[in-house]
């Protein structure tokens, strides 16, 4: 354990070691969006049906309709939180070398948000360019 | 004992260990389409050229047999969630309905991918 000058109290250091007692947290939150993307989901597989093979027009004039925007940003969301937290429990399950875990963790963590930083921003564009 | 795989929960086949294994597999599909979601949006926003191309990768053999099998990973997750509820409120962990259980949800993945499936067959985008 580091005892060399650090900004962080012996309380904080002491909360890493043992159980982080992050464990609720994390379960309320897979389990949240798992009932969340139940109507989401079947929702989005109804409109993928719809969409494919339609081409580009279609999709166009389709996300420009508000209620489909918004309801797939949430989908897009709700759907990232989960994945993110499933796939950290099988991070955590499986790999046990701790620079390997906390690689793939902080992977893991930066794919989710990256993809929906970039993915609400290209709902907002295809949105708002005006193809209706 | 986390109940994963090489666990000593999984000594021995059963329904509820394929159930157990397949939901823990489903997971890496249902992370691949969530980015194939965000690829998609991506390829939407960026207009008509880019578009064509990410629906023409996706509609090519390979990409329409990884397509069909991520369906089927997404309605056995959600159906496994839907299980998992029930689970988390301490119903349903009789081992008949245990059973039951992972037998429907192995019906509902299979059964609601070969539907949507067929109605795209139907509505000859395939």
């Amino acid at each position: 354990m580091n005892t060399g000058p650090t900004l962080r109290t012996p309380r904080s250091r002491a909360l890493g070691l043992g159980s982080a007692h992050h464990g609720v947290g994390h379960f309320i939150v897979e389990r949240v969006t798992a009932m969340l993307l139940v109507p989401l989901g079947l929702w989005g597989a109804w409109v993928a049906v719809q969409l494919a093979g339609q081409g580009y027009d279609a999709a166009a004039y389709w996300i420009g309709k508000p209620v489909n925007a918004v309801l797939l940003a949430l989908l897009l969301i709700c759907a990232l939180v989960h994945v993110k937290h499933a796939m950290q429990v099988v991070i955590e399950d499986y790999i046990g070398r701790f620079i390997t875990k906390a690689a793939l963790l902080l992977l893991n963590y930066s794919i989710c948000v990256l993809a929906g930083a970039l993915g609400v921003f290209a709902i907002l564009k295809a949105a708002l360019s005006g193809a209706f | 004992m986390t109940g994963g795989i090489g666990s000593p929960l999984l000594w021995r086949w059963h329904i509820t260990m394929a159930t157990s294994i397949i939901h823990r597999g489903s997971i890496f599909g249902i992370y691949l389409s969530a980015l194939l979601l965000t690829g998609w949006l991506l390829a939407l926003a960026s207009g008509p050229e880019s578009y064509g191309a990410y629906t023409g990768a996706l509609s090519s053999p390979l990409g329409l047999l990884v397509l069909f099998g991520l369906t089927f990973t997404l309605f056995f997750n959600l159906a496994y969630n839907v299980r998992q509820a029930f689970w988390d409120m301490g119903k349903g962990f009789k081992i008949p309905e245990a059973n039951a259980g992972s037998v429907a949800i192995i019906a509902f993945a299979v059964v609601t991918t070969l539907a949507l499936w067929a109605v795209l067959f139907i509505l000859g985008v395939l």
